[in-house]
């Protein structure tokens, strides 16, 4: 065991001399891409001339890797589009992802990796805690941050903090606004995710609403992530309370079960989501049939048939072999909203990060953006989007708008 | 002469302390030298906090012999209670005297927790108490997950179903909010106060190892009757490196939470895996050895941070690393082949000596 | 009443697949004397192989379960010879604890790189939809028939090898005391080698049971429903083959039962709340058998 212990320490030592130099390189070579530990993606961009660098966060690995994954490569895909165009401003943008594995702390930590490499600009992260962690140190360090889906209401509480999606606030109240007045039904069950930041807040705020709506919620169940393949119990509930409606606030990856575990039971409610419940057609071999009739208020949808979704759409499954969501989407939104906010600006990539976030965050009130998650999204000084959520129907395995 | 100056380096606890010592200025000269990266400085606090948990999970499995896989439910207790405190204290007390109390409002109730799950915990042997400590954690972790905690004029109010449910008054300030756990905890934790405590549990656990009591308690982890039959009390010894060990992962979780501003008790944090990941840390570092677990927490927490060039390979190098390791350190083939090639190296020195 | 029975019958259903994985597991677990904490994966592996050969090839289930069972049979005995062997010997038990540790990650993270992250719906290898009591209100479930089914012939056939077979003989003397049945001229190695290759089958079928009951697949499908296995095998008895088919069944119906009656929210702390009551009246499981310590 000495042995070890002894090669140990020599590996450490080993290590954190080798990180320390890094650290001197990236320090040294002042803002452009030096970084000796910025290998793969940086190293395309390591001749001399400028870009913007933005930085991605989000779980790569681990559970909650297919949302991670699918902002990394839809902000790839919104760079690369940007680049052949032309770029902003004149400059390149350029791109590089850390995984943060759903931790707050590994989120941090993945920031921290990013400064290093250079990053100006921050799109992330992907999920709530993780997004609330960083932000107490993009405030602390005056870096403009903007995340695709942190959408608890507390993410965007500093001023340099702005997001794409909704905030769970506004989706809880919207759902339960569109449920009562459309008389979808007079009962409605929930089953939500309480260990999930995201779920439990819309559903706080769907039952809060819900009074003011005319209709009863007569069964209010929830799940945990180390307790999500068994739905008998929550369903059974619904059913029970004699549930017309189901409101799903939760992730497509349980909603498919949920939907297989009804069907099973011979229970048909109507099913209403949020945007938590797009990828649901996307889920490989999954029966479409049974989300027949099944409802969601979500600001994208891969199905859609206007030529930015569309042409989105392919690319991403020519390049990756699979089918965006709508974390996807808010993260390519994300991409084309700095974009209009740095040609706004003018702000150059030579300015510091502390300049470049000043400016950025003026601009951003002042930008509209034709995205795939809205027309004409606009951002008010709050980091809130101004934006109206659609309502789609499932119908014959596509999404068709409700209204 | 020479014997006598470096004598205080003849203890292997003085070495230990001397690593860290030695460890941490170099890092605070670099770091005032502007030589850190900033992805370095920020694993330091969390190093740090592995480390210590790993050291109190090593007065665990190591000293006491027991093997518990519910060590990051006390983690999860220290970070909660502690955060609580800061939370209520936030704009009351200065920032020093404000961590100092949280962390003994930590450590004295992860010690409270530690007293009440080895009451039952303590009285089952070998797999059935891992299990048992991993039922603990889980419980703590879900039902902190579940928990809504306000304060108001009137006082504490207590839900485990949702905020509205707590009918707190309008100037009510909700401290834990479910799944949301806390949010806004000071960042009173820093890499010296890290490394401080750090320190701190190593005198504690070394001082522990030397005493009379230390001495019991691995006489009971060596031959349970034998130490009953010389009139030991087993329990009392087996309860006080319990409770010591849950104290120290009830620090680190005040470390835990005073380093970041958010708090949730999901399973990436506080899950049994948690657990698991701290107890490869101690079984790498050398079940029994303090400073293997010091040195192995801070290596294997930074590996996968270093590897994180390597993208979505970095896991599975990590564990392809772990495996490999595990065999290399473990396997009695290898060791004794090991052992065969030291004593030819060695033997071909003398030869080379001689000649 | 029949709020009661539909309870009962969920129960019975989650129960099954548990009671299933917990026969595997307790047979490493209680004759190799390892925590294989790889086994929840292997139950992944074996369910990603039925969902290819059968979503994306085409074919019949028939096919791909042998498929699945030969597989995981293999990747089962390469890993005890690669992985845990070297270490049966090592001076502490948990050093191939923490190797089995990382096999886990090791394919955890093969099957995010090779299937990638997102939820594949698993196609039932059961067609049968099951059949309805009590006028159509309480319904079970073919998948839930056929598991209960296939776990009593799993068990009824591994108390026959157990016991009547020189193979499961030596397995047991193995599992008694391995120096002496090595003395015995018993050949501990081939036995142990024996017992991960009846574990990782059994892991296979417990994979299409598993996905067929509660349909998505993702690389962290395994891990949960191993744990809880392992609880289950814990709750029975360590090393007990009927103590883990009853394990398994016990913990299922607590779980349903306890959501149904107390709180959705809470079954995990109380599911576990009752394994640390049970292990307390009964410190080696409900059919663990007490081992008199000798001086």
């Amino acid at each position: 065991m000495k042995k070890f212990t002894k090669a140990a320490s020599v590996v450490l030592a080993a290590i954190m001399t080798a990180s320390m130099v890094a650290g001197c390189a990236s320090s040294g070579a002042s803002g452009s891409s030096g970084s000796a530990a910025a290998s793969g993606e940086a190293a395309e961009g390591s001749s001399s001339e400028l870009t913007y660098k933005i930085g991605v966060i989000g779980p790569l690995t681990g559970g909650a890797a297919a949302y991670g994954s699918c902002v990394a490569n839809s902000a790839q895909i919104a760079v690369d589009e940007i680049n052949a165009a032309g770029g902003v401003n004149g400059y390149k943008l350029e791109l590089k992802s850390e995984d943060d594995e759903l931790d707050a702390q590994k989120s941090v930590n993945a920031y921290n990796s990013l400064k290093d490499w250079g990053m100006q600009m921050l799109l992330g992260s992907v999920t709530s805690a993780c997004s609330l962690a960083v932000s107490e140190e993009t405030k602390n360090d005056n870096m403009f941050q903007l995340t695709p889906s942190g959408s608890a209401k507390e993410c965007v509480q500093y001023d340099n903090v702005f997001r794409v999606c909704f905030s769970d606030p506004a989706q809880g109240t919207a759902s339960a606004e569109y449920i009562g007045t459309h008389k979808l039904a007079s009962k409605v069950g929930i089953i939500y995710d309480s260990s999930d930041v995201y779920s439990s807040g819309i559903a706080t705020n769907f039952v809060a609403e819900a009074a003011n709506q005319g209709f009863e919620v007569v069964s209010q169940e929830a799940f945990t992530a180390d307790n999500n393949t068994d739905f008998s119990v929550q369903l059974q509930k619904a059913k029970d309370g004699g549930a017309e409606l189901v409101f799903l606030p939760i992730y497509y990856k349980e909603a498919s079960l949920i939907l297989q575990q009804a069907n099973t039971m011979g229970y048909k409610p109507v099913f209403f989501g949020c945007d938590g419940l797009d990828g649901i057609l996307g889920v490989e071999n999954f029966d479409v049939s049974l989300a027949e009739g099944a409802m969601l208020l979500t600001p994208f949808a891969a199905d859609a048939t206007d030529d930015l979704t569309v042409n989105f759409v392919s690319t991403y499954k020519k390049l990756y072999n699979e089918t965006p969501n709508q974390f996807g989407a808010d993260a390519y939104d994300g991409v084309y909203a700095m974009k209009a906010a740095l040609e706004k600006s003018g702000v150059t990539p030579d300015a510091g990060v502390s300049t470049i976030c000043d400016k950025v965050k003026a601009a951003m009130t002042e930008i509209s953006v034709d995205g795939l998650t809205s027309e004409g999204m606009t951002w008010d000084a709050s980091g809130e989007p101004n934006k109206s959520p659609k309502a789609v129907t499932i119908k014959d395995g596509a999404y068709v708008s409700a209204e | 002469m020479k014997d006598k100056k470096f004598s205080f380096l003849k203890k292997k606890e003085n070495v230990t302390y001397g690593i860290v010592i030695a460890v941490w200025i170099i890092l605070e000269i670099l770091l005032k030298a502007g030589m850190v990266s900033s992805h370095l400085e920020g694993l330091l606090v969390p190093m740090c906090y592995y480390a210590i948990v790993a050291v109190g999970l090593n007065l665990c499995v190591g000293i006491l012999g027991e093997l518990s896989l519910g060590h990051a439910g006390f983690m999860c207790i220290g970070a909660f209670f502690s955060a609580t405190f800061s939370q209520i204290f936030k704009d009351v007390l200065p920032g020093g005297v404000r961590f100092f109390l949280a962390l003994v409002v930590g450590v004295v109730f992860a010690a409270i927790f530690g007293f009440l799950i080895g009451i039952p915990v303590l009285r089952l042997n070998g797999d059935y108490l891992a299990i048992v400590t991993l039922a603990f954690g889980e419980i703590i972790k879900n039902i902190l997950n579940a928990l809504y905690l306000g304060l108001d004029s009137k006082g504490f109010h207590v839900s485990l179903t949702s905020v509205l449910e707590l009918g707190m008054e309008p100037d009510g300030k909700t401290l834990i909010n479910g799944a949301m756990g806390i949010t806004g905890t000071p960042r009173d934790a820093n890499f010296t106060i890290a490394v401080i405590m750090l320190i701190i549990t190593l005198v504690i656990v070394q001082n522990l190892i030397n005493s009379r009591d230390g001495r019991a308690i691995m006489s009971i982890r060596d031959n349970r009757i034998a130490a009953e039959s010389i009139g030991l009390n087993v329990t009392k010894y087996k309860m006080q490196a319990f409770i010591m060990s849950a104290a120290i992962a009830g620090a680190a979780g005040v470390l835990f939470s005073h380093n970041i501003s958010t708090l949730q008790a999901t399973s990436q944090y506080f899950g049994y895996n948690v657990s698991i990941m701290i107890l490869v840390y101690v079984v790498l570092g050398g079940i029994g050895s303090i400073r293997g677990s010091v040195i192995a927490a801070a290596v294997l927490y930074l590996l996968p941070e270093l590897l994180r060039g390597l993208n979505k390979y970095r896991m599975l190098i990590y564990s392809i690393v772990l495996i490999v390791v595990m065999i290399i350190n473990w396997a009695p083939a290898i060791i004794e082949k090991r052992q065969e090639l030291m004593m030819k190296l060695r033997k071909g020195n003398r030869k080379n000596g001689t000649a | 009443m029949l709020s009661f029975l539909t309870s009962l019958v969920n129960g019975l259903s989650l129960g099954s697949i548990y009671a299933i994985i917990a026969l595997g597991y307790t047979m490493v677990y209680g004759i190799a004397k390892m925590l294989n904490f790889a086994h929840g994966d292997f139950i992944m592996v074996g369910s990603y192989v039925i969902f290819i050969i059968v979503s994306n090839l085409g074919l019949s289930p028939v096919v791909a379960i042998p498929v699945a069972v030969v597989l995981c049979l293999i990747l089962g005995v390469t890993t005890e010879r690669v992985a845990y062997r070297p270490l049966r010997n090592a001076a502490s038990p948990l050093a191939v604890l923490i190797t089995a540790i990382g096999v886990s990650y090791l394919l955890e993270n093969l099957a995010l790189l090779f299937f990638g992250a997102d939820t594949k719906s698993f196609t039932s290898v059961i067609p049968w939809s099951g059949i309805t009591l009590a006028g159509g209100e309480l319904r079970i479930q073919g998948v839930t028939i056929i598991t209960i089914i296939t776990s009593v012939v799993i068990l009824i056939a591994l108390q026959f090898f157990v016991h009547k077979t020189r193979e499961g003989q030596a397995m047991l003397a193995v599992a008694q005391d391995r120096g002496a049945a090595t003395l015995m001229g018993i050949d501990v190695n081939r036995t142990i080698s024996l017992t991960f290759a009846i574990g990782s089958a059994l892991a296979a079928i417990a994979g299409a049971f598993l996905c067929s009951a509660y349909p998505s697949l993702t690389p962290y499908t395994g891990a949960m429903p191993g744990i809880k296995a392992f609880v289950a095998a814990v709750l029975g008895g360590i090393g007990s083959i009927p103590g883990a088919m009853i394990g398994g069944l016990v913990l299922g119906i607590i779980e349903i039962l306890s959501r149904t009656y107390i709180s959705t929210q809470l079954s995990d702390a109380i599911v576990f709340g009752i394994l640390v009551i049970v292990l307390l009246v009964k410190p080696t499981g409900i059919l663990g058998k007490v081992i008199q310590e000798k001086v």
